[in-house]
């Protein structure tokens, strides 16, 4: 998963998950409000950053895969995005469009840490 | 000829749940006085649905919404209930039980009923504390203790219970893994297809599904810690459950020296070996065959009942029964034999976009079986067709659209049913129940008869049935049934409403939560809705929710395809001036907005407006006094006018004032849909008001008022409404009308469609022919109105939502 996700989660329980470099402080969790969505952009790319109502962040570059909507303007309701400009629904744990639509959007590794955003910015 | 009364004979019964209590019921029923009876219980209470533990372990049911009988029941017919004490021997010569204190009754006829245990499995570990099953309600209390600290917890097994148990304990806040040995969840009742949608499903709701998982150990120093599985997978856990599978409950009977092989065996009559011992529920074996669902144990009671009051001689003959799961919001069905063999054909029908998958198994012309997931209403239906081996080769073709389509009429299964058949497994409710509540307190919906009589309310499977009865008792039209909302709710669009304002429902949190929504928060379709009638219903105490809203709404612009803006303000009645002008032109000049153009609505656009510009845009437009014209809204968008009497030659009334205080008077109201005003100034209409929401005509004697017209997609000319003289009467019938549309309609059902549901004969009624519901329903759009009209722009030039113009960060 190129996501992490932060609070309980039933994941897996995995011996010494390596980290990776190059995370960047991009802004305090409060700068979005739950079930919304700002973006960042890096290097010239737009990068959607969501925050679910349990305060999970994910980060997925802002273009559907359907015909590159702003993704960081859809609804945001569990773990997925509706797009806004025709509806497909995108899961931010890994950008993948529910079927029976097929594509996936780009997902960027992200976390939380004392309440701050790390955007994986090396990836 | 004695002159002492028969010695009442006693029946004794052991197990105080489901089955035993029923079979005692219906004993009750056909001789009333004829036995002394006596219930052993291992239990320490009276008599609950089992059925619905999982309601209460996911918290939507409390244990004494679930207890059938207390102990006033017992009391009240005459039964001695000795609870908390099980049975531990049978003494067959003897005539006699005796439970574990020592109690001891003598019997004249014995009934087991001792349900069934679930299966331990034997792992290391296995019995660890934090390790439980689900059977009971003492299980339900050790799953809710150890949910309270939230924590991990890992169900083995994806059946019926293993699922509801996942669901349950994930709704209490744990966060759950369910662990299936094999390919697909509910192997027993789904067939590959609607497994993998199942699992897709649950794992869209947060829960994590591993099949294919086998479990080696479980492990812990003082109580449970993980879960070890054989490819060496660990799995942290704070609880495990095993819901690998029940066993029939037959210890007693077997050392008493019953026959038994899975379970006590009965023959038809429901009789063990011992002539004076009966047995039914799950503990039996009939015919080689078990039982782990209510169904064909109603039936047993009923047999079991008829022999031992000795009124009938009826025989127990297993009919197909139909599961659902009951997680809410996933719709589930699926009954006999749904996968065939080399001598059946297949039917299937698929719509993968709303995720329905049906299966249907034929046998030479007859329904044999059939798994239904994603729409799941028509279960019933199908289950008659297999039971009473319907030949179904007129009704092919169109099998997989259900009763509706396929040609019986929806009520044709439910007028055939028997008065005491079970329409609501969950709550055991019986046609005749239902048609009684109906009939004594004048019930005409689906809401009315649930809370009233408890049908429908746990599963919900049951819901298009008791809709039929509605229907049969003339209740409700025989309507197209309702049609939930969204995919997270069973409710449709009428019943949310209803529930918000009955149950002074205030947030979209507090609605789902009330309303038992599957989803923790919604969806695209259901928040936007929730949002809106929540705003209808309690303007000015209802904080608006940005996050439900769809982009257009919360930026208050239009998004267009490249993800850039349009802008368009307000421009009364169509009427503008040098000012305006100049000032528009002054902001698409100083942000190089790439292109203006005059729309169809009678005002201008400014499309290629970056969201970073949009306040800044606002800021200039609003400092000429130009507001939000709400074309990006479902609201009031435009009223358009012709020049009218001031100017045009054949002008009776001045067109252009009345829609400008139309347009006053309605701006900033938000709608189920958007709503477009028009007035002419003659009948010459060249505001083509009669193809909007609400027209006004002029004439010589005063105005025409239309309603209902729609342009666009499917042109539709509008209704007369009424005729009136003054500008006074123009604008009370328009606010009404809003008012009306605002509370009645469905979210997204423009003015149109919904006049077209309900009949302009209804809308007449409410607002031409009732005066003072006219002047209630104005009264109320006016005060709606007074927290409405606050431009938004204006707000967020001022920095409100300033989140939403600015990027996060810029990152080289
Ligand atoms: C801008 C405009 C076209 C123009 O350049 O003239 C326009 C533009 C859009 N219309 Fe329209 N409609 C515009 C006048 C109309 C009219 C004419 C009118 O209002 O007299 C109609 C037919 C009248 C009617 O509504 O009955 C019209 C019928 C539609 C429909 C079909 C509605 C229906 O019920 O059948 C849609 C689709 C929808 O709403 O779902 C639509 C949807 C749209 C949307 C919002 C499409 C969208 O979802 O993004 C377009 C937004 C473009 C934008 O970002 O600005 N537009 N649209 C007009 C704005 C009027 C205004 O000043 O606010
Ligand atoms: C969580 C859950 C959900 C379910 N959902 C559904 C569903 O949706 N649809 C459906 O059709 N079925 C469902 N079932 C199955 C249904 O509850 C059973 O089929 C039904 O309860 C069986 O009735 P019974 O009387 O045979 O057994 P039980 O209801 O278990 O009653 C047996 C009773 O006998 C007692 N007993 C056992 N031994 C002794 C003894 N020696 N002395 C005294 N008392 C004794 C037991 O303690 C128990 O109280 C569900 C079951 C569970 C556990
Ligand atoms: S007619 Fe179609 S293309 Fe033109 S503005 Fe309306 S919705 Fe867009
Ligand atoms: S661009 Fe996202 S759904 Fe079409």
């Amino acid at each position: 998963m190129s996501t992490m996700k932060n609070g309980p989660t039933p994941s897996l329980v995995r011996e010494g998950a390596a980290e990776l470099s190059g995370w960047t402080d991009i802004g305090p969790l409060d700068a979005i409000p739950p079930l919304r969505a700002r973006t960042v952009h890096l290097r010239g790319v737009a990068i959607a950053v969501f925050r679910t109502a349990d305060d999970q962040v994910f980060a997925l570059h802002d273009r559907c895969p359907h015909k590159g909507g702003p993704l960081s303007q859809g609804i945001v309701h569990g773990t997925s995005v509706t797009c806004p400009l025709h509806n497909w629904v995108i899961a931010l744990t890994d950008g993948a469009a529910r079927a029976p639509d097929e594509g996936c959007a780009r997902t960027v590794p992200v976390r939380l840490e004392a309440g701050r955003i790390l955007l994986d910015t090396a990836s | 000829m004695t002159m002492i009364a028969p010695r009442r004979r006693r029946l004794v019964v052991i197990g105080n749940g489901m089955a035993g209590i029923r079979a005692v019921e219906d004993i009750l029923a056909r001789a009333p006085a004829a036995f002394a009876i006596t219930v052993f219980g291992a239990e320490p209470h009276g008599n609950y649905n089992r059925i619905l533990l999982s309601p209460v372990l996911a918290g939507e049911k409390s244990f004494a919404d679930i207890v059938t009988h207390d102990r006033g029941w017992y009391e009240t017919n005459g039964i001695e209930l000795i609870a908390g004490e099980p049975a531990v021997a049978i003494d067959r010569a003897g005539h006699t039980v005796t439970g574990a204190h020592g109690t001891m009754r003598p019997y004249d006829v014995l009934l087991l009923a001792t349900g069934s245990d679930p299966v331990r499995l034997k792992l290391p570990g296995a019995d660890l504390p934090g390790v439980v099953t689900f059977r009971d309600i003492a299980d339900v209390e050790t799953m809710l203790a150890a949910s309270e600290t939230a924590g991990r917890a890992v169900v083995i097994g994806g059946g019926l219970l293993g699922l509801e148990a996942a669901h349950g304990l994930s709704k209490r806040g744990m966060a759950v893994t369910v662990l299936h040995l094999l390919p697909g969840l509910m192997e027993r009742q789904l067939d590959p297809v609607s497994a993998g949608l199942l699992a897709d499903d649950l794992r869209r709701r947060g829960l994590e599904v591993l099949t294919e998982a086998s479990t080696s150990a479980i492990e812990g120093a003082a109580r449970v810690e993980r879960v070890v599985l054989a490819d060496g997978r660990v799995l942290a856990a704070d609880l495990v459950v095993m819901a690998v599978g029940i066993r029939a409950n037959c210890a007693l009977a077997r050392e008493a020296g019953l026959a038994c092989g899975r379970g006590v065996r009965v023959d038809d009559a429901m009789r063990t070996s011992d002539p004076a011992i009966f047995a039914l529920g799950e503990c039996i074996e009939h015919r080689g065959q078990t039982f782990g669902l209510v169904a064909p144990i109603w039936e047993m009671a009923k047999v079991a009942a008829d022999h031992i009051a000795e009124v009938a001689d009826s025989a127990f003959a297993p009919s197909v029964s139909g599961t659902r799961l009951k997680v809410t919001g996933i719709d589930m069905f699926s009954a006999g034999d749904f996968l065939g063999d080399a001598g059946t054909e297949e039917i299937a029908f698929r719509d993968a976009a709303r995720g329905i998958h049906k299966r249907f198994v034929l046998r030479e012309n007859r329904l044999i079986g059939a798994v239904l997931y994603g729409e799941a209403r028509d279960g019933a239906w199908y289950t008659d067709l297999i039971r009473d081996r319907t030949d179904i080769a007129a009704l092919r073709d169109l099998l997989a659209f259900g009763p509706a389509v396929a040609g019986a009429p929806a009520a044709a299964g439910i007028e055939a049913l028997p008065d005491d058949a079970e329409i609501c497994g969950c709550n055991g409710v019986s046609k005749a129940r239902i048609l009684a509540a109906i009939a004594e307190h004048g019930l005409t919906t689906l809401e009315q008869v649930r809370a009233r009589t408890k049908a429908s309310a746990s599963c919900g499977g049951c819901a298009g049935q008791v809709e039929a009865l509605l229907a049969l008792a003339g209740a409700a039209p025989a309507a197209p049934r309702m049609k939930p909302l969204c995919a997270c709710t069973s409710l449709g669009h009428d019943a949310v409403r209803a529930a918000i304002v009955s149950r002074r429902l205030k947030s979209i949190p507090a609605t789902m939560r009330a309303l038992e929504w599957s989803t923790p928060d919604g969806c695209a379709a259901c928040r936007p809705a929730l949002n809106y009638y929540l705003l209808c219903a309690w303007p000015g105490e209802y904080r608006d929710d940005a996050p439900s809203r769809f982009v257009n709404e919360r930026m208050h612009a239009n998004i267009q395809k490249d993800g850039t803006y349009s802008v368009i303000p307000r421009m009364w009645g169509g009427v503008t001036n040098a000012a305006e002008l100049r000032a528009i032109a002054d902001v698409v000049d100083r942000y190089a907005i790439p292109s203006v153009k005059v729309t169809g609505g009678q005002r201008i656009d400014l499309l290629g407006v970056t969201a970073e510009q949009l306040p800044h845009v606002w800021r200039d437009l609003g400092a000429a006094g130009m507001v939000s014209g709400h074309a990006y809204g479902k609201a009031l968008r435009t009223v358009k006018t012709c020049v009218g009497s001031e100017w045009c030659r054949f002008g009776t009334q001045d067109s252009t004032a009345m829609g400008i205080a139309l347009e006053r008077m309605t701006w900033g109201s938000w709608t189920p849909h958007k709503v477009k005003l028009a007035v002419s100034g003659c009948p010459r209409n060249c505001a083509e008001a009669t193809i909007k929401d609400f027209g006004a005509v002029a004439t010589e004697a005063g105005w025409d008022l239309h309603v209902g017209g729609n342009g666009g997609i499917r042109l539709r000319g509008t209704d007369l409404l009424a005729k009136v003289k003054t500008e006074d009467d123009v604008k009370e019938y328009c606010a009404a009308f809003m008012q009306l549309y605002r509370e009645e309609a469905r979210y997204l059902e423009r003015t149109a469609p919904w006049i077209e549901r309900v009949g302009i004969d209804y809308v007449r009624a409410r607002i031409a022919e009732d005066a003072s519901g006219r002047t209630a329903l104005a009264a109320r759009f006016a005060a709606s109105q007074r927290h409405a009209q606050i431009d938004p722009w204006a707000e967020r030039a001022a920095g409100a939502e300033a989140h939403e113009f600015r990027e996060l960060a810029v990152l080289a």
